[in-house]
């Protein structure tokens, strides 16, 4: 029997399109847009200015805060600009513009591809450098991982679990990526491990990654204290929370940190990032980011420079297909809807999905019918129909009683929803309002 | 005979002893009420809309009667008439306030701003503007899901169908504030109403560069300071890209209507111009 977490969730059609497929790496693009902030926190402070040269990996924009994180150029030539860029949203952010010429690398990276298994760097070491590569999670809510690696006072880890999952429908990137790089994760894993001083890691993987499973269970018999923990397929299976439960058994408190379960929770590609960052001393600039769509002519994984615009990848892949509804950055469940092909590629970006048309829309809501499906699939045991109500209603207090800012946002709700109404919309607004009101409470306080 | 005794006896007795108990207890709890408050709420509209910034009616004339002066206290509801009313009972100055009304800062409709992409979420547009910038270009606009006109007590505003932007019935605005409060985009602002309802503001709140701002729609506020310039009485302010028509300065010459490039400065109520109107009946029509 396939461990799975308790409460809840869904069974989506995986669609995995490109699944196999080796990993390509994309042209660069001729001008590279770098938005200053493509992490959760503080945006991060530019460093450079007009007219200036940089190399690929130079520091470009230094971190905001403590919950911040450096940010490299992605390609070598000259600083343009630095001015406002249509991110994902439509909204105008501060971005850097990069006009490339040829690709010189920092001397300081090591570009050979040969694996580096010995690290003899102490843990606060380890974090230092991680902190200076601008590593983030890769997962897809883009959290500064050195925040990550320094658990709060009085707070202790014992286990770091490698989230695998890869629960999101038609996303590949990270499996193309255990497949390829399997032994440079393990050996990110070791880093990560010593980085926190804990003897113990398990890969959280669900059971549709067969091969990547198999190809980990060879290799890790070199690995002391690594274990595989193959999962049954079931979103939100990535989620944090639902993913300490799978393999650890283990809840995390209402309101509380992961790492009260002891466990500190690592995205794949993040480890990855982490290998090269300690071992390569290369900076985050680029990340494998699955180009996907039924109607897609060739979906497949590449290896993308950051500020790579997202319509260059969809070139890439064939085109952009007639019937295109919606042009999704990341999963289709949890991604975000593109207002134009001229956004550029972030550290965040895990993939980029072309809907057709047909699938695309969402359809006329209806009256609820009070079938309780949401509540039933609701991983962290919420009553999504209530909140929703509340929510409609201005009813904030009666809302956070109601637990709403426990909600990890994964439209399993919106997904079952038989009314098609859009449950995750009004959730993620009273989540908002709620947020505020406790922020005013703790001000005033 | 003698049962019917025992029980008027008996009833009787309870009766007093509770009578006793409760005059105590009244006494004991009483609350005093100032008379005044009742009679003060009586004349107040009893919408309960909150824009006097009390919690509702009641709790206005709680404020009115406590206070030493009616000054700040206004019903925008009642206007002057039921504040005049209110300092009658109070024996108080009421304070003369000029009626105000909502304007929509935003004359991005369908022709103006072209839509670049299509929405189908949920109709709200605290949850469109959470989301992205909308379906036009323009992420200062109007997203047109109607959030105001829920919200309105009066029912003073709708949504346009064809301009897909709210319409303010002026006869049923009280000015209360609420649809202000609502707009997640702060387009919607109280001005002066102004005499015979005649008023002038900048219908753009773009605080993006001019060609940006142009780019997404052909009636925005380009920032040019053209309204500036003509000004005669410096009611004209241009900051971040986007000009502001301070009320309590504008004489409603309309210069600063015909020199806007964009069109973005509206004037309503106003009569049409007679030489206008003249001229361009002259102006040949094939040129």
């Amino acid at each position: 029997m396939l461990k799975t977490f308790r409460i809840g969730g869904i069974h989506p059609a995986a669609n995995k399109l490109s699944a196999g497929k080796a990993i390509e790496t994309a042209m660069l693009p001729e001008q590279a847009v770098v938005m200053l902030s493509q992490h959760i926190g503080a945006p991060a402070q530019a460093v450079v200015a007009k007219g200036d040269r940089v190399k690929t990996g130079t520091l470009i924009a230094k971190a905001g805060g403590f919950v911040s994180a450096h940010i490299h150029s992605p390609v070598s030539g000259t600083v343009l600009k630095i001015d406002l860029m249509t991110d994902a949203s439509g909204y105008s952010k501060p971005a850097i513009f990069i006009q490339t010429e040829g690709d010189e690398w920092e001397e300081s990276i090591i570009r050979d591809e040969s694996l580096c298994t010995e690290c003899r760097l102490s843990p606060s070491e380890i974090i230092e450098k991680i902190t200076a590569c601008g590593i983030v999670g890769l997962g897809g809510a883009t959290f500064p991982t050195h925040v990550k690696l320094s658990p709060p006072p009085g707070m202790q880890a014992s286990v770091l679990i490698v989230n695998a999952a890869e629960c999101e429908p038609y996303l590949t990137a990270d499996h193309a990526l255990m497949l390829e790089k399997s032994e440079e994760i393990l050996v990110g894993i070791q880093i990560l491990m010593k980085a926190l001083q804990v003897n113990r890691a398990v890969i959280g993987i669900e059971n549709n990654k067969k091969d990547a499973i198999a190809r980990f269970q060879q290799l890790i018999p070199r690995y002391p204290g690594i274990e595989i923990c193959p999962l049954k397929m079931r979103y939100p299976q990535g989620g944090e929370k639902q993913l300490i439960d799978a393999v650890l058994r283990r809840q995390v408190p209402s309101g509380g940190l992961p790492i009260a379960t002891g466990a500190v929770v690592q995205n794949a590609g993040t480890v990855f990032a982490v290998y090269e960052a300690v071992q390569k001393n290369k900076p985050l600039f680029e990340r494998v980011v699955t180009v996907t769509g039924k109607s897609l002519n060739r979906p497949a994984n590449y290896k993308v420079r950051t500020g790579t615009p997202v319509g260059q990848l969809i070139q890439a892949a064939g085109g952009l297909p007639e019937d295109t509804g919606k042009i999704i950055s990341g999963g289709p469940m949890m991604g975000k809807a593109l207002v134009n092909t001229d956004v550029p590629v972030t550290k965040g970006c895990s993939g980029i999905l072309l809907l057709p048309r047909n699938e695309a829309l969402r359809g006329e809501m209806s009256n609820c019918i009070r079938c309780a499906r949401c509540i039933s699939v609701c991983p962290m045991g919420l009553e999504p129909n209530l909140l929703m109500n509340l929510s409609l209603h201005n009813r904030w207090e009666e809302a956070e009683q109601e637990h709403i800012m426990d909600c990890i946002e994964c439209g399993s709700c919106s997904y079952t929803c038989p009314a098609r109404r859009p449950v995750l919309d009004y959730v993620r607004l009273g989540k908002g309002k709620v947020g505020a009101l406790i922020r005013n409470r703790a001000a005033k306080k | 005979m003698y049962s019917v005794l025992t029980a008027i006896i008996s009833l009787g007795s309870i009766g007093a002893v509770s009578a006793v108990i409760l005059y105590f207890v009244a006494r004991k709890f009483n609350v005093y009420e100032d008379p005044r408050n009742a009679a003060v709420a009586e004349v107040l509209p009893g919408a309960n809309c909150g824009g006097c910034g009390f919690p509702g009616c009641t709790g206005f004339a709680d404020a009115c009667v406590k206070s030493d002066s009616l000054e700040g206290l206004m019903c925008p509801v009642g206007g002057s008439r039921v504040m005049s009313a209110v300092a009658g009972i109070l024996g108080k100055e009421s304070t003369a306030a000029e009626p105000e009304t909502a304007v929509v800062r935003c004359s991005g409709n369908c022709e103006n701003r072209a839509r670049t992409n299509l929405y189908d979420g949920a109709r709200s547009c605290a949850i469109v503007s959470s989301l992205y910038r909308g379906e036009t270009g323009c992420p200062y606009g109007c997203l047109g899901c109607g959030d105001c006109a829920d919200a309105c007590p009066f029912g003073a505003i709708r949504i346009d169908r064809e301009t897909l932007l709210p319409v303010v019935n002026e006869a049923r605005c009280t000015a209360c504030g609420t649809c202000v409060r609502t707009c997640p985009k702060n387009i919607i602002e109280m001005r002066k109403k102004g005499p015979k309802s005649r008023r002038i503001f900048v219908s753009c709140v773009n605080r993006d560069k001019g060609a940006i701002a142009r780019k997404a729609c052909t009636a925005a506020c380009i920032g040019c300071g053209k309204c500036e310039k003509s000004c005669s009485f410096g009611a004209i302010t241009v900051s971040d890209n986007v000009a502001y028509i301070d009320d309590k300065l504008c004489h409603l010459c309309r210069k600063c209507v015909e020199a806007c490039p964009t069109g973005s400065i509206q004037a309503l109520n106003f009569p049409p111009r007679r030489n206008e109107s003249t001229e361009r009946d002259s102006t040949p029509t094939m040129q």
